[in-house]
């Protein structure tokens, strides 16, 4: 079962520098909440921000991780 | 049917909606609280929209996925193309980019609310529940 910490670190390791953060939002596992600020994002539309997040877990949302919401942003703001 | 039925299905309902709402459950009823914001978003803009229940067979979700690249429900359709899931709409809500992406007038906060639209939000079911068997 996948928790906050692997999550975080795992987004981390991918998005080098940025600031992350995973919160499990039910305690189960399976609903995350990650906001994570990265220069990475600078310039694209939202829904390409998302699904690089997204590219991070590839199968596993939808699957193991029933729900991942997220939040992007820049440094700049 | 099929999956590539089923795909061919979700890719006639997307380019025929200008406005097309994958969800859990129906905008009356949603099954979950993000298809549940996602769809009071667009109610709450007076738009019509097409919606399609995914949950009546596994199968829904699976092709709409592999067509649209994206691994979550809700997913939003505006003209064709992938606008995004619950984070996204909600995101463009408040920013007043979803109401721009629609076409519509969003009412300000500070103002009276808008008057009731003339003709009433019409939410068209799409009808694959009924082809699936």
């Amino acid at each position: 079962m996948p928790d906050a910490n692997e999550l975080k670190t795992r987004i981390e390791d991918a998005f080098p520098g940025a600031e992350v953060a995973v919160e499990d939002l039910t305690g189960g596992g399976d609903h995350f909440r990650a906001e994570i600020v990265s220069e990475k994002f600078e310039g694209l539309p939202l829904i390409e921000q998302h699904q690089l997040v997204y590219g991070v877990f590839g199968a596993e949302v939808g699957g193991p991780i029933h729900a991942l919401s997220i939040k992007t942003s820049t440094p700049g703001g | 049917m099929d999956d590539q039925q089923i795909q061919d299905f979700l890719k006639k309902a997307i380019d025929e909606n200008e406005v097309m709402l994958f969800m859990k459950g129906t905008p009356e009823a949603p099954a979950c609280g993000f298809s549940s914001r996602t769809a009071g978003a667009l109610n709450s803009l007076d738009v019509r929209y097409a919606a399609l229940d995914i949950l009546p067979d596994p199968r829904i979700r699976e092709q709409l996925s592999a067509l649209s690249g994206w691994p979550t429900i809700p997913q939003l359709f505006i003209k064709g193309q992938l606008v995004g899931g619950a984070d996204i709409v909600a995101e463009m809500y408040e920013t007043g980019d979803l109401a721009e992406a629609l076409g519509v007038e969003q009412a300000d906060d500070d103002e009276a609310p808008a008057p009731v639209a003339e003709a009433p939000v019409q939410q068209a079911p799409i009808g694959l529940e009924n082809k699936l068997s």
